[in-house]
């Protein structure tokens, strides 16, 4: 087969197949395509601001060593003056999370990038080896992605940073995509499609933005620049750039390659790799259906868009590990945030805005069901967070969709339609002062749980985080 | 004319546990295949299989035939895909790479 030539200096052998485009080229046209397609996606979304302190998730995988060098490379060519730090979670897993800390260590030294290192023991008293001694291994996902959250926000409050990005790439999104429709979970699909979450109280901060809003961790904002690289680009950049970074699947997460979304992704790419970005967008153009808090369908997700907070919990679960080989043991996974729901279920689904869509006529039938749904629009800065309007008598766009969510079904159809809405509480958790709708945040349920059932030792661990 | 082909084999992205925890191989395989045609990439990965993997676990690396999705491959640093994929014929000292892109980031 005679080589081809790159189609965009048409001089040196193509070496990469774009998937995107079926476009071949040569690595260093390659590599200023990505980087410039990166830097496209951050200004288009105005991702940063100048001067501004960013903590760059770095578990020393693939992902995040890219998306460090990246950054590096972009804020040195555009002069966007951002602070980077990078931010590293020790989950306490010897023999995984050790290495990979090596290699973190590693790209800070090569980027001369700072490095802080959080860990769930300092943190919380448990590593992620005494959490699975205790409960074993099923489950043990869902603590690590719950604790790894805050403990991300908590050290970029340590580092006084307002804003972490992590290396979500556009297969983890498409796969987040895909699970959630699988599951019928449209808010969940829509906050996994923002480029940028953010708590209201970052949101309002970054609004006024002449106060200086001190960092605490409940206002610390995610977003995930690379969400339109494909992951494969993204292993090519650091092949041939020579990026050194860890790869070796969790070892507490379940035996990958079976049926999963992430498989699917896989052989839909195969066969036509413009899907993973189809995907993606089709997912945000889904989360555009989604209706927000007053009842109406959002526009389109820009970064004042502002979904988040506990129940993200669970989807940072499935997001955390990397891959979806978390969720191959999906029954057991299920099973455990089916409980965990039902836990919180009991306190009139506080941190979720309930919103009683109008009865409309679909497929002839009446659908009067409650939505439980998260929403926090700041289109309107003044957005009530206290009871919902409920436009149940007045027309509807007709793009409204009815949801019924996981609880929603489980609780059966009681839905009390004139019981008035409960107040949407975002306060802080008693125990350990997390943002949480809850009185008791998420993770010092988990911890609670894991204290009682703990072996008694010469010293006592006191409770939650 | 040697009856084998001698080339480097790399394997990145956890692969090389599969291959001994070893990165990269020397090896040397046969010209032609049993049924006399040159040996092609596609021959390789059953080569490889069959005389290089010292682990069961096959499925992280092959998948009906073929190379598993999400595990790319790199013939002298290019891009199977723009070389012909399992079609290509070995050449002398070539240079094939293995990168596994299912794990975490």
């Amino acid at each position: 087969m005679p080589p081809h030539i790159c189609e965009v200096c048409k001089v040196s052998r193509a070496q990469i197949l774009r998937p995107r485009n079926h476009a071949r080229v040569c690595a260093p046209c390659f590599i200023s395509l990505f980087e410039s397609e990166v830097a496209e996606t951050i200004s288009s979304t105005t991702l940063f601001q100048p001067g501004e302190r960013v903590a760059i998730g770095a578990s020393g995988g693939k992902d995040s060593t890219v998306l460090a060098s990246v950054l590096k490379t972009l804020n040195d060519r555009h002069g966007w003056n951002l602070d980077l730090v990078l931010l590293s979670v020790d989950e306490g897993i010897t023999g995984y999370r050790d290495h990979s800390l090596e290699a973190v260590k590693r790209n800070s030294a090569d980027l001369g990038l700072p490095l802080k290192i959080v860990s769930y023991e300092d943190l919380y008293g448990w590593s992620m080896d005494q959490v699975v001694a205790q409960i074993g291994k099923k489950g043990n996902c869902t603590y690590c992605g719950v604790f790894r959250r805050q403990a991300l926000d908590r050290g970029a409050a340590m580092l006084n940073v307002g804003h972490v990005v992590t290396g979500h790439n556009a297969d983890d999104v498409a796969e987040t995509v895909l699970m959630n429709l699988l599951r019928g979970d449209l808010p969940r699909l829509s906050r996994a499609t923002s480029i940028i979450t953010s708590t209201p109280s970052a949101a309002r901060a970054s609004v006024a933005r002449d106060e200086k809003a001190e960092v605490t961790f409940t206002n610390v904002k995610r977003s995930k620049p690379l969400m339109y690289a494909y992951e494969k680009e993204i292993v090519m950049y650091a092949h041939h750039k020579k990026l050194d970074y860890f790869s070796t699947e969790c070892l507490y997460s379940p035996e990958a390659f079976r049926g999963s979304a992430r498989t699917l992704i896989k052989n839909l790419e195969r066969i036509r790799p413009e899907s993973i970005l189809d995907v993606v967008r089709s997912g945000v153009d889904m989360a555009k259906l989604v209706p927000t808090g007053d009842g109406k369908s959002q526009g389109a997700c820009t970064k004042t868009k502002a979904p988040e907070v506990a129940a993200a919990d669970d989807e940072e679960a499935d997001g955390g590990c990397g891959t979806s080989n978390s969720k191959a043991d999906g029954n057991s996974m299920a099973a455990m945030e089916k409980k965990l729901q039902q836990d919180a279920q009991a306190e009139a689904d506080g941190n979720e805005t309930e919103v009683k869509l109008p009865s409309q006529s679909v497929n002839g039938q009446r659908h009067d069901r409650d939505h439980t749904h998260e929403a926090y629009s700041s289109l309107s800065p003044s957005a009530k967070f206290d009871g919902q309007d409920h436009d149940r008598h007045t027309t509807q766009p007709t793009t409204t969709v009815p949801i019924r969510t996981k609880q929603e079904k489980k609780s059966g159809r009681k839905t009390n339609r004139d019981a008035p809405a409960p107040k949407q509480r975002l306060g802080q958790c008693e125990r350990c002062g997390y943002l949480s709708s809850q009185a008791v945040c998420k993770a010092c349920v988990l911890l609670e749980g894991l204290n009682k059932a703990r072996p008694r030792t010469g010293v006592e661990v006191g409770d939650g985080g | 004319m040697s009856d084998a082909t001698d080339l480097t084999v790399e394997f990145t992205g956890g692969l090389e546990m599969l291959f001994s925890d070893q990165r990269k191989h020397r090896i040397s395989i046969p010209r032609v295949d049993r049924t006399g045609q040159p040996s092609n990439m596609g021959f390789l990965i059953r080569w490889l299989c069959e005389n290089l993997m010292k682990d069961s676990r096959r499925e992280m690396f092959v998948l009906d035939d073929s190379v598993r999705p999400g595990v790319l491959v790199l013939i002298n640093d290019a891009d199977w895909e723009l070389e012909g994929e399992a079609d290509y014929e070995i050449q002398p000292n070539d240079n094939i790479v293995f990168v596994s892109t299912l794990h975490g980031g």
